[in-house]
């Protein structure tokens, strides 16, 4: 454990050597295999570590590697606090878990973008590991920081990366420009977050977490009768943080946005890790936020109506990564609904399961778009099961965890959820309506993911042709480069990670299994007892809260909540494969239950024809935001998303445009005249120079 | 019959330095504009060596002995740079130097 | 006062010694191989390493020589080791610069050295007649050397400018300092803290002071001082700009904190508020200015002028917390303002005169450890952690909040947000448009050096600050008995 400083640093030497050495010198292999190199020693450092915890009897372990920042006097509300920050990294359960994702799934991700990537020119490719790396070497600082500031470098270097790897491709006008939506918007987050630090190190003292926990600790609960105290506005500013990082309401525009990156970018950053930040941090100051349940509440109401909100989005979709961006929003919410409640370890094994499926799908669709020559559009998809089977069945294996069927992975982590949900009684809202959207965002959830497969594996394909005189299905023959023979399984580095993701999406509920499965399963709710020391302050050993009811009342909830998704798959089978074997036979002849996928596809033709008119008159880059709102009202998503979008659109195109373009105005005329006071003449410098002796020799004579 | 006393030597050397700082803002040929500056050098030593007296004490009129020097080091390198503009541009007027300004 | 030389006096004059014999040998080897710069070079380096390992030697000594002129303690140390590294770091970019130039070499070195040592003296002296042969020395010697390239007008104009409004503000500077001496009867900055300390406040001392403050306001390039520095910068040879933008303004910056917190510390009140004012001024105009800035030189050097303004924070605080902010930044300063302006000169080829912002387009796909590097410096320049140049802004904020001057702070740090813009624009340029035309660029081992070192530094501080804090720390001890004796607050 004591080498934990040396996670995050091997990324980081991956990047400097490909930054530096890479771009100019490595070959495509020798750039790819040296960052996954970095990421396999990472990823087994980080195994060792972990086994290690498991070891120990405190499990806490904090590694101070030097002294940041000596000691500067600054005052705090107590008088108190000398400034003081050191480099340090705290291992502890909670951090344990995330390490493990971060590298492990990001080692995957390494290996799976060595495949994805081959088609780039070669500076091109050093260039892509160096940022991988580099967003691993932050995303790990940030996880292993012991201390906010710490935490704030990694999350500002994600930040940084994601920029970067999101406008990979720069010379793209639209991927550069959702590279800079994404990292304006999470500057918005980031805000409230550095002002929540600033809060807490006035407030406590410190930025150490164990101590700012610690200290909190013994502060009084601000619940409603005590009154919106410090506490709650630390945690409320923090949360303003991790709704840009994370993607919630009202910050989440820029996720969708960041699909224009490259598929293993999504995967990575945009699906299991850097999104998950959020989530990390609220959990990471689970003792604050436990003293601060207004703000909680806030918390709760924010995650579950983004899950809606953006699963219903999710519903109308067709482009495939988007539907999974909005099922990354959506899923993100519950994660919040689930700290929200207060249930820190259900989040966080939520947010572990979901980094496998979520990672699995993301890679499964950009084999599909690597094998469909870059094609996203899942209306110009269908039937590829038979030309990607592996992709396919590891694909349809992530949807079946994310729609919640047991016993994969999503359905234990999503019922703890709900179930939570269901226990809590809230401030303000009334008790089970955040367990009602809940319920209805998880069949929605089940009902996308389900169009999503069957639109792009089952039924007829629709794409486009290719060879020559090959199968011809109708459709136009403009199609593609002369190199591309037909859409076709990935490459050995591509599917190899998919296979292991599977796995893990499969099994990775397990160690998380509810406690009503006690007789038949011993092993119960393993996850939340590992995570439980992370989530209470220093020596308050207090019993973790008992969170049952009857045994019945507890399996009748799973079981709705099992009979919801597959309610929603039904829904999915039936809009989009009805008879899937007649489908096929029929694909020739663009009859029967093919109309139906037809009409569907003229009715987001309409969509878009809607959109694309609405849109002219807005600004350019918003379309995005506007798409969301005619969509989603069109889909009987009603005025939540409307208003959300609005508010959104509104801060976007007044508050921080106008802001921006008011200061950049102000500065750039003052500029202007400063520029035109140089004259370039010496005489006009001298005077300008005895001006200034003068103004002060009148100064002094006349006012002191 | 007016004693001359330290502060009128005070004086003239302030007046000195007033016609120095004109004559850097008002002159046009640089040559000129640099005897202005050596006329507030000068000025300056005047108000040490009055003071030193006043003062009774040497160091003023150290301070004087370094100032010339100085001055007479800065005229050689003053007047080198100004050849070698002149070499190039074929002017001494000092509004003609700006080539580079805003 | 003792008076006469010891034979301790030249003991404790062992760099000055040895930087003056080294810069005469300069000479002497650029008559003896008139065709070989390798040879100056060494010389050079040679002379300033040994001057180096002399000053470093120095450490911990505190003592005042020759007859109370001199002071070797703490903080002429830390400032003469600064004035050391940024000349070392001006030598090694300069021999491809000068080679593209077709220069001579020989008396560029020498003029560097002449320059660095006037610098020395600045840092070491505690009598205003040291302090003003150590100013003179180093401002003739960049006057020399800011109009070094003879053919190109700009260069001319550049050091006929320097040379006219440095000359004018040394006038000014020197009123001042008589009406002082009038003042206090002695030229010593001891002497005069102990003349002045508790007696009235006269008109003639409220003139001394502003004709002082202005005629180093000048130095320092601080506004309305500093309407020289654009065109100056611009003009002059880059490495020659790069000197005159850190090592005089660091020497400059030693003299002011010596002269005012050792020499006036009953008139703390006063310069205070002018000190207050000069930073808040500065430091806005210069970032402002710097916004639409396309010359990179010229962008600098509002860059530059801004960051005296930052400085100028810590000589306003006026406490021992204060003098080492100002310290901190200045060290860290060296790095990362001659790490970019390498980075100029660098550019600078036989058909590309690289002073302007396109000519660094697509620099990331040419030289991308030459970009990465400008990146850093410009983080650094721009105060983005975790870089050097955050700490510096950190210590400087620290120290101002602590002196209770809360506005100063607040106008620094949006001063901070300010300079982003531009700092920022450069990168955009590195790394986001198509290069432009011209021959390749080379990076001579020299300039790698000096590309590496300043990379090291910038980030070095950034990340372990330690071992600067303390030195700037026990540097900065020695104003502690100076500034509490004043009516501080």
């Amino acid at each position: 454990m004591e080498s934990i400083w040396l996670i995050p640093l091997l990324p980081g030497i991956g990047a400097a050597i490909n930054g530096l050495v890479g771009i100019r010198f490595f070959g495509k292999r020798l750039a790819g295999v040296l960052a996954s190199f970095m990421m396999g020693w990472a990823l087994w450092l980080s195994l060792v570590a972990f086994w290690e915890l498991l070891g120990d009897e405190d499990r806490f372990h904090q590694v101070t590697v030097a002294s940041w920042i000596p000691p500067i006097p600054l005052d705090t509300v107590d008088g108190i606090g000398s400034f003081s920050v050191d480099w340090s990294f705290t291992l502890d359960p909670l951090s344990a878990m995330m390490l493990l994702i971060v590298t492990g799934i990001g080692f995957l991700i390494h290996i799976y973008s060595i495949g994805y990537i081959e088609h780039e020119p070669r500076g091109g490719v050093a260039r892509f590991f160096c940022y991988l790396n580099l967003f691993c070497f932050f995303m790990l600082t940030l996880v292993l920081g012991s201390n906010f500031l710490v935490m704030f470098v990694g999350w500002e270097g994600v930040g940084l990366c994601s920029y970067l790897l999101i406008g990979y491709w720069y010379q793209k006008k639209s991927a550069s420009d959702a590279g800079k939506k994404a990292f304006i918007v999470n500057r918005i987050g980031d805000w409230g977050f550095v002002l929540g630090v600033f809060l807490v190190f006035f407030t406590f003292g410190t930025l150490d977490f164990r101590a700012v926990a610690e200290a909190a600790s013994h502060m009084p609960v601000e619940t409603a009768a005590v009154g919106f105290g410090v506490i709650s506005a630390i945690c409320l500013f923090l949360f303003i943080g991790a709704t840009g990082k994370s993607a919630q309401i009202p910050l989440y525009v820029w996720l969708p946005d960041a699909m224009e990156g490259p598929t293993p970018v999504s995967a990575l950053i945009h699906a299991a890790t850097m999104v998950t930040a959020g989530v990390y941090m609220v959990c990471r100051n689970a003792v604050l936020f436990t003293h601060a349940p207004m703000v909680m509440e806030v918390v709760a109401i924010v995650g579950v109506l983004t899950a809606l909100v953006a699963a219903t989005i999710g519903l109308v979709q067709t482009d495939i990564k988007r539907v999974l961006a909005y099922s990354t929003v959506s899923q993100l919410g519950y994660m919040f609904l689930a700290t929200g409640v207060g249930a820190f370890g259900a989040a966080a094994f939520h947010l572990m399961t979901h980094a496998f499926f979520k990672a699995l799908l993301f890679l499964g669709s950009g084999s599909v778009i690597h094998g469909m020559n870059e094609e996203q559009d899942m209306r110009r998809m269908g039937g590829l099961r038979q030309y990607m089977p592996v992709t396919a069945l590891t694909m349809a294996i992530g949807a079946v965890a994310i729609a919640g069927i047991p016993p994969f992975s999503g359905f234990f982590s999503k019922d703890e959820i709900l179930f939570r949900t269901y226990l809590h009684h809230g401030v303000f809202v009334p008790d089970k309506v955040l367990w009602g959207l809940g319920v209805v965002t998880a069949m929605l959830t089940a009902f996308y993911m389900f169009r999503l497969i069957n639109m792009t594996f089952f039924g007829a394909y629709r794409g486009p042709a290719w060879g020559h005189g090959a199968e011809d299905h109708g459709h136009d023959e403009d199609g593609h480069g002369h190199a591309w023979h037909g859409p076709h399984e990935s490459p050995r580095w591509m599917t190899i990670p998919l296979v292991v993701l599977a796995v893990g999406a499969m099994l990775a509920g397990f160690v998380g299994v509810p406690i009503a499965f006690e007789a038949v399963w011993p092993w119960t709710a393993t996850i939340e007892h590992f995570l439980h020391p992370s989530f209470v302050a220093e020596g308050a050993h207090a019993a973790e809260e008992a969170h049952h009811m009857s045994l019945l009342g507890e399996l009748g909830l799973m079981a709705f909540s099992v009979l919801i998704a597959l309610g929603g798959i039904w829904f999915a089978y039936r809009n989009y494969v009805e008879r899937p074997e007649a489908a096929e036979r029929l694909a020739e002849s663009l009859a029967g239950p093919h109309r139906v996928l037809t009409n569907k596809y003229y009715v987001d033709e309409l969509y878009d024809a809607t959109v694309v008119r609405g849109t002219m008159g807005s600004a350019g880059g918003l379309w995005t935001v506007d798409r969301q709102v005619v969509d989603g009202a069109v889909n009987g998503t009603g005025w939540t998303t409307i208003a959300a979008s609005w508010v959104s659109h509104v801060l976007d195109k007044y508050v921080v445009d106008g802001l921006v373009n008011l200061t950049a105005w102000l500065c750039g005329e003052a500029s202007y005249a400063f520029r035109r006071a140089q004259t370039g003449l010496i005489q006009n410098y001298a005077f300008v120079t005895l001006l200034g002796v003068f103004a002060f020799v009148t100064w002094f004579l006349v006012a002191r | 019959m007016l004693e001359i006393t330290p502060l009128h030597y005070s004086l003239l050397s302030a007046a000195l330095f007033m016609i120095g700082v004109i004559g850097v803002l008002v002159r046009r040929n640089v040559i000129i504009i640099f005897m202005s500056i050596e006329l507030i050098l000068n000025a300056v030593n005047i108000n040490l060596i009055a003071l030193s007296d006043q003062l009774q004490d040497l160091a003023g009129q150290v301070f004087v002995v370094f100032v010339i020097a100085v001055a007479a080091a800065e005229a050689a390198v003053g007047l080198g740079i100004i050849i070698a503009f002149y070499r190039n541009k074929e002017t001494v007027n000092i509004d003609e130097i700006q080539i580079m300004r805003w | 006062m003792p008076a006469g030389f010891t034979a301790a006096d030249f003991y404790y004059l062992l760099p000055e010694l040895l930087l003056t014999g080294g810069a005469l040998l300069v000479l002497v080897v650029d008559l003896l191989f008139p065709r070989r710069e390798e040879a100056t070079l060494g010389m050079t380096l040679l002379t300033l390493a040994v001057t180096g390992a002399a000053v470093v030697g120095f450490t911990g000594v505190d003592t005042t020589i020759s007859a109370g002129l001199l002071a070797v303690d703490g903080f002429a140390t830390f400032f003469k080791v600064i004035v050391i590294v940024s000349a070392l770091l001006t030598v090694l970019m300069s021999p491809s610069y000068l080679r593209v130039e077709a220069v001579r070499a020989g008396e560029y070195y020498f003029l560097i050295l002449c320059a660095t040592l006037g610098m020395l003296f600045m840092a070491s002296g505690i009598d205003l007649i040291t302090l003003f042969i150590g100013l003179e020395t180093m401002a003739i010697s960049f006057y020399i050397l800011a109009g070094y390239l003879k053919p190109n007008q700009r260069s001319n104009e550049a050091s006929v400018k320097y040379f006219l409004l440095g000359a004018f503000s040394l006038g000014i500077l020197l009123y001042g300092m008589s009406l002082f001496y009038g003042a206090t009867g002695t030229t010593s900055l001891g002497g005069m803290a102990e003349a002045l300390a508790g007696g009235e406040r006269s008109l003639m001392l409220s003139l001394a002071l502003v004709l002082l403050v202005a005629g180093m306001g000048f130095k320092i390039a601080a506004v309305p001082f500093h309407m020289w520095a654009p065109d100056v910068y611009e003009g002059a040879p880059t490495p020659v700009t790069a000197y005159l933008s850190v090592g005089s303004k660091a020497a400059s910056f030693a003299m002011i904190l010596r002269i005012f917190i050792e020499g006036l510390p009953s008139l703390v009140a006063d310069w205070q508020l002018l000190f207050w004012v000069l930073a808040a001024v500065t430091m806005t105009v210069g970032n402002i200015a710097a916004i639409t800035q396309s010359n990179i030189k010229r962008m600098l050097a509002y860059s530059s002028i801004a960051h005296a303004g930052y400085i100028l924070i810590g000589v306003v605080a006026a406490t021992e917390r204060g003098v080492a902010a100002a310290l901190v930044y200045l060290w860290v300063y060296v790095f990362m303002q001659l790490g970019a302006f390498a980075v100029v000169a660098m550019l600078r080829r036989q058909d590309v005169i690289g002073d302007e912002l396109k000519d660094l387009s697509g620099l990331y796909l040419r030289k991308p450890f030459a970009a990465v590097a400008m990146l850093i410096f410009m983080l650094s320049l721009g105060g983005i952690p975790p870089t050097a140049g955050f700490m510096g802004k950190l210590w400087l904020f620290g120290a101002a909040i602590e002196s209770g001057f809360v506005w100063l702070a607040v106008i620094f740090v949006v001063n901070s947000v300010i300079s982003l813009y531009y700092y920022y624009r450069v990168i955009v340029f590195m790394w986001l448009k198509d290069e432009t035309a011209g021959s390749d660029i080379v990076i001579s081992p020299a300039m790698a050096t000096a590309l590496v070192i300043a990379v090291v530094g910038s980030l070095l501080f950034g990340v372990y600050p330690q071992v600067l804090f303390d030195h700037a720390q026990i540097a900065a001890d020695m104003f502690g008995s100076a500034v509490s004796t004043a009516a501080l607050r």
